[in-house]
């Protein structure tokens, strides 16, 4: 039996993981290629999972909405890097900091203006409400099957597009020397743009994707933004293998954090205390697995420069 | 009378200051003193971050830890040895708490730079953070009330104009402190490491040193501002130790200027009127606000002190 709830585990890390690579991916090619701390990435996710709920109400299709909320998140994005962003690249990280925090300001109250104050909630689509017998005895929801499948995919397409095609190779020079690729005549204003409505594509489709399993309400993207940043540190900021690497890392600790730590302090602490302190230092796993990576390593497990 | 007029708008502050309980009082409005209590505490908070990013260039974003923790102190005395907690006792232990743990935390963290040194600052105000939720005993989730404000001689502290008085005479000797310092060999130093640290390094000095006891005497004065804020609030909780904390004091530093004396204090006033009056306008004020802070980022890279500081020229 333990051997299921440890599989069932593993996959259900691999599916936070890559959701968490969604969000990680653009964070880490807009922090290394524009040198940009955006702390509003996470609002951009907010609003694609906002979007993608009304548009399900709307139409009435969860497949027709994600197409659409993603596309819809896609051009508010790339309206907010030609408006407010495009005038922060050359200042410092500290006023880069101060106007994102002004945008979370705005996206947060926007949204609370026009979705209101009651959170949404998105029921998993019919087709994929069941589950899936993988192994004997191993039922696995069949939506976290897609959202496995889903981020898998988009993962490989990423790869291909950073590494295979032109595109792809504009962005890597990008990310490891900004000057040097804008002197060898890259147009850096059109790919900021590019890179950036594709990031916000990428954040909505983490949103909708989510946005059945969890509750859609202002304030889901400040706490997935702390998580997200802090895998763009441990995998080496602007390089997509490591953000890759990195979000499996903290969505596999994360969640066997979560699932085993609560009952093995059980075993060895009175039970009043491990259960105060279990979750506690479930949460801290994460932020413990920086701080030794760091250590270890501190420019992070792939640094883009290298 | 030259200094008078250079410094006529620090004067009036500080006139202002002194007086606001009576005006208070006398327009009926006794409930802004205790808002007054809370601008100064944040002020405090926000003086202290700013000699860490403003003077030492080290960008904190997790400074949050060290007021909540200080905050912690005088909750769990309060708690756990009444006996202790008259604030002569309990506010310089809460400092010296919070110095030891500013120097075990900068230790570790000042040994990166950079967005790194960012992240791994939130790192540990995170996981302090969870602790303290752990902590069942002291409350948990839910924080922690504290039956009265520490005593001090026999000062009514529960009279909100006191407590303001103590605040603002807090305040008051942290900011010369902080005044001295800056005009010191040490604040010197700090600068020139800020501007460049190899070349401090190689004219001889340990700069590691420098930056980690700016790191502990910041960290010690957030110790007191969450000492005082848990004695304004009456009521300590893990909130006191959340990164958004950090972010907020953050922005009131770039907000009021960065590197200068007044700036934190600036910065926490204005961000807190500014809530208070757009509050009362609409119930959407953060988008107001969030524009304000935009128009700043882009209109006034140097903040409120930067714009007084282009008039006296």
């Amino acid at each position: 039996m333990t051997w299921i709830l440890f599989l069932e585990q593993c996959l259900n890390g691999l599916q936070f993981g890559l959701m968490l690579f969604l969000l990680v991916a653009g964070l880490t090619l807009i922090f290394g290629i524009m040198d940009l701390i955006n702390l509003a990435h996470g609002s951009l996710y907010m609003v694609g999972a906002y979007l993608v709920a009304t548009f399900t109400q709307a139409t009435g299709s969860f497949l027709l909405a994600v197409p659409l909320g993603i596309a819809a998140t896609a051009v508010v994005g790339m309206v907010i890097e030609a408006v407010v962003l495009r005038g922060l690249y050359k200042r410092d990280h500290l006023s880069q900091v101060l106007a994102t925090f002004a945008l979370i300001l705005i996206a947060n109250e926007s949204t609370r203006a026009i979705w209101g104050l009651q959170a949404l909630t998105l029921n998993v689509p019919l087709a994929l409400s069941g589950s899936v017998e993988l192994l004997p005895g191993l039922h696995y929801s069949a939506f976290r099957l897609a959202i496995i499948a889903v981020g898998l995919a988009v993962a490989a397409m990423l790869y291909i597009l950073v590494v295979r095609t032109r595109i792809g190779m504009l962005v890597r020079a990008g990310a490891s020397n900004r000057q040097m690729a804008m002197a060898m005549g890259t147009n850096i204003k059109w790919l900021f743009t590019a890179v950036f409505g594709v990031g916000a594509a990428l954040c909505a489709l983490a949103g909708a994707m989510l946005s059945p399993l969890l509750v859609v309400q202002v304030g889901m993207g400040e706490s997935i933004l702390i998580l997200a940043f802090v895998t763009v540190v441990i995998g080496g900021i602007g390089s997509m293998r490591g953000a890759f690497i990195g979000a499996l890392l903290v969505g596999i600790v994360d969640t066997f954090g979560r699932a085993f730590i609560p009952p093995l302090l059980r075993t060895v602490l009175p039970p009043a205390f491990a259960d105060a302190a279990g979750p506690s230092l479930a949460a801290i796993s994460i932020y413990l697995l920086m701080v030794i990576v760091l250590f270890w390593k501190p420019q992070g497990l792939f640094p883009a420069g290298s | 009378m030259i200094w008078l007029t250079r410094h006529g708008w620090l004067v009036a502050a500080c006139l202002f200051a002194l007086a606001f309980p009576m005006l208070a009082t006398a327009v009926g409005q006794d409930f802004y003193i205790s808002v007054a209590s809370r601008v100064l505490i944040w002020g405090l908070l926000a003086t202290s971050l700013n000699l860490l990013v403003g003077t030492g260039g080290m960008v904190s974003m997790g400074h949050a830890a060290f007021f909540g923790f200080g905050a912690y102190v005088v909750g769990i005395i309060a708690l756990d040895a009444p006996q202790w907690s008259a604030a002569p006792v309990v506010l310089p232990l809460a400092i010296a708490a919070t110095g030891i743990l500013a120097f075990v935390v900068g230790a570790i963290c000042l040994r990166t730079r950079g967005v790194y040194f960012i992240m791994i600052t939130l790192a540990f105000a995170q996981m302090l953070f969870y602790i303290f939720v752990s902590l069942k005993g002291y409350g948990g989730d839910d924080g922690l009330p504290l039956a009265k404000r520490s005593p001090l001689g026999t000062l009514k502290m529960a009279d909100d104009t006191v407590f303001y008085y103590v605040v603002l005479t807090l305040l008051a000797l942290c900011l010369v402190f902080l005044a001295r310092l800056r005009d010191s060999r040490f604040g010197r130093v700090l600068r020139g490491i800020k501007d460049n640290e190899i070349r401090m390094e190689s004219l001889g000095y340990a700069t590691l040193r420098f930056k980690l006891t700016a790191f502990v005497i910041a960290g010690a004065m957030a110790g007191l501002a969450g000492a005082l804020m848990a004695n304004q609030n009456g009521f300590v909780s893990p909130n006191m130790l959340y990164w958004d904390l950090s972010g907020t004091a953050l922005v009131m530093v770039i907000l009021g200027g960065l590197g200068s004396l007044w700036g934190g204090l600036a910065g926490a006033v204005v961000f807190m009127v500014l809530e208070e009056v757009l509050t009362g306008f609409t119930s959407h004020w953060q988008i107001i606000l969030g524009l304000i802070l935009l128009g700043v980022v882009f209109f006034a890279p140097k903040g409120i002190a930067g714009l007084f500081a282009r008039k006296s020229r």
